[in-house]
């Protein structure tokens, strides 16, 4: 016993000698809390937990995802319904995004509340709006990369909000779409923002605001100076180091309990041709969806650019305006009121928002309509994309001049709006592939042409076409 | 700094501390590492590659001819999240029983195509002159061994196939995927 204990000892010798670990282990775990360790100084850690669980995550998810329009949306699918563990891991890592928002909203609001930014601290605060918006980025970014209906359109319209921006907007908008229109390379951009320069910039901020953090130190409980500490420091380690696992361990342990019981969900294959779908972002990014809505024309510019821009530069500001040493929030009703003010406006707008999706039963079904597809996409089993096609049939389809003719009248005349690309179905109307096994050609031209009550309410429109472009429309719908 | 005297009266607690955190922390880190190495390890343990059975046509049709019968097969092949149709060409045997085989017409020496001659009533390989008399048997040339018959079945009469790739050079057949 006493030899391994010198053995260790020596062999810690010989690292420390080499490394200065001692001292750095020293420097970090004895980080002086005044008046000791608290609850309320854990989300700060726990961020970085959380942040580390999501490079961990996308690490691993990475091994089997493609990015590009044809093979995202498959290689998700694959993730999801084939690999093991697979759903588990892209659940943990999506619903993480959510906890990261969350976790971030309480790190700001504490920090906030306790006037821990007062004190020589303006330019940790500064580092920390730099890792704000860092996150949301992350956020934005990795919504688009599944490529289905809901990544696609939310993306959409999250790049149109870019084009707003006077002067440069279409510039920046094609800058972040890598072209006019939302495609492959769209989705080349996002990714590589994601998971190459967003994180590496995450990473450059977390060391800048910890090291800003402990040369401005921890500003302990709100009865305390921000500048000269009085209460007795208690070290970081063990009691914080403790408080701070705990709370890491109840988030990893929610996260796993939502993965494994409502894993998260993949909606179909994005169809851009797709007129109805409605396009809804992340419940975090609701609040601004809804502010956009009241912003038309003309004014949107005002709405969609200057206030928000000015509500973050205000906030980024805000140990720069707010120079009093007061940290009690009953003593600052200015401020804390502003803050209560901006979230209870985020709220409302999120609740305006719902109601205005659920109200309205034009939305309502739509939306609900979204949430079947997407419901009846994850019900079926996984299929693998068909790639090196040298298969008799499809090549004889393709060569059919007759259907190549249909294939164009079906794209042109927007039935793939409804029926999805290739008739593989979507939203608003029913997949179309194998229905020569239940229709003949008569049956199929003539339905078309007066469509049944049902599809008419289903909002099938009477097909009115020359009876040669009928005659080829059925014949692709046939090959289907 | 309070902790300097602390250090002498307190490191059994506190480097008991730090066991029991590392403990707690290699636990904790064990349990979560399960889900990934079961993702990572997905494609070793289970078939994600996959030669799906093919059609060679009717038996009533394929027994009626005396001669080997070249026949295409289109084959589905399952690679991770892709799939490929290709079509291999193989030939349809019959043995002196009447019993139907397929052979690939991949020859076993360097993998050149197998070509049927019905002058010489023998399968010859453009590439190298290996000999294959009409039950795929080697009868001359380099080949370490006959063609390679391919796994068939029946089914509602038709004469069912999966095809496979088979190790070149070996006296043995050996699959390849």
């Amino acid at each position: 016993m006493a030899t391994n204990a010198t053995t260790s000892k020596r062999l810690f010798g010989w690292f420390d000698k080499r490394t200065g670990l001692d001292s750095l282990l020293r420097e970090t775990l004895d980080e002086p809390i005044p008046g000791g360790a608290r609850f309320a100084y854990v989300f700060g850690s726990a961020l970085i937990f959380i942040f580390l669980s999501q490079v961990i995550t996308g690490v691993f998810l990475a091994l089997y995802y493609v990015p590009s329009a044809d093979h995202a949306h498959t290689t998700v699918a694959y993730i999801t319904k084939a690999v093991a563990s697979g759903s588990f891991i892209r659940s943990i890592h999506a619903y993480g995004s959510s906890a990261m928002v969350i976790l971030l909203l309480l790190h700001v609001t504490q920090t906030f509340l306790y006037g821990s930014y007062k004190g020589r601290r303006e330019l940790l605060w500064l580092s920390g709006c730099g890792l704000f918006a860092l996150v949301l980025c992350m956020a934005f970014t990795g919504y688009l990369l599944p490529w289905d209906q809901k990544a696609y359109f939310a993306t959409a319209v999250g790049t149109n909000i870019a084009g707003e921006v006077p002067l440069i907007g279409s510039w920046l908008k094609s800058l972040m779409r890598g072209g006019a229109d939302m495609g492959t390379l769209t989705l080349s951009r996002f990714f590589v923002a994601h998971i190459l320069v967003v994180p590496a910039a995450i990473f450059g901020f977390v060391a800048m605001h910890v090291y800003l953090f402990r040369k401005a130190g921890a500003a302990g409980p709100i009865s305390e100076s921000a500048v000269e500490p009085t209460l007795a420091p208690e070290p970081f380690y063990p009691k914080q180091v403790i408080v701070d696992g705990i709370f890491a361990l109840i988030i990893i342990a929610i996260l796993a309990t939502l993965s494994h019981f409502s894993p998260f969900e993949l909606g179909p294959k994005a169809n851009p041709a797709d007129a109805h779908y409605l396009p809804r972002p992340e419940w975090y990014y609701i609040p601004i969806f809804q502010w956009l809505k009241y912003w038309p024309g003309s004014l949107s510019f005002l709405g969609v650019v200057v206030i928000p821009s000015l509500v973050a530069f205000f906030f980024a500001s805000l140990p720069f305006i707010d120079r009093r040493m007061e940290r009690r929030p009953w003593k600052r009703p200015v401020a804390v009121g502003t803050y209560v003010f901006i979230f209870l406006a985020l709220f409302g707008l999120g609740g305006l928002s719902y109601q205005s999706d659920h109200g309205d039963p034009g939305y309502d079904a739509q939306l609900k309509a979204q949430a079947k597809a997407t419901e009846a996409f994850m019900n079926k089993p996984f299929e693998a994309e068909l790639s090196g096609v040298t298969g008799a049939a499809i090549q004889a389809a393709a060569a059919d001049p007759v259907t190549t003719q249909g294939r164009k009248i079906f794209e042109s005349n927007g039935c793939n709006a409804c029926h999805g690309d290739g008739g593989v179905g979507g939203a608003a109307g029913p997949s179309l592939t194998g229905i020569h096994q239940r229709l003949d050609a008569d049956h199929l031209s003539s339905l078309m042409k007066t469509p049944s009550p049902k599809m008419i309410t289903g909002g099938m429109q009477p097909t009115n076409l020359p009876p040669d472009d009928m005659k080829a429309l059925v014949s692709y719908l046939s090959s289907l | 700094m309070s902790h300097s005297n602390a250090a002498s009266t307190e490191p059994t607690r506190r480097s008991y501390i730090g066991w029991l955190f590392g403990l707690c922390g290699a636990a904790v880190s064990a349990l979560l590492s399960v889900p990934l190495i079961r993702f990572t390890l997905f494609p070793l343990t289970s078939t994600t590659t996959e030669t799906k059975w093919s059609d060679a046509g009717p038996v009533a049709d394929l027994q009626s001819s005396n001669k080997p019968k070249t026949s295409t097969v289109t084959v589905e092949q399952v690679d991770g999240w892709r799939k490929t149709i290709s079509e291999k060409i193989v030939y349809i045997t019959k043995d002196s029983g009447g019993k139907l085989s397929v052979l690939s017409a991949v020859c076993p020496h360097l993998g050149c195509s197998v070509q049927w001659q019905e002058a010489r009533n023998a399968f010859v390989c453009p590439c190298h002159s290996a000999v294959f008399d009409p039950s795929g048997k080697c009868t001359g040339g380099p080949a370490p061994r006959g063609m390679d018959s391919l796994e068939t079945k029946i089914e509602d009469g038709h004469l069912m196939v999966r095809y496979q790739y088979f190790r070149q050079l070996v006296p043995t057949k050996e699959v390849i995927g």
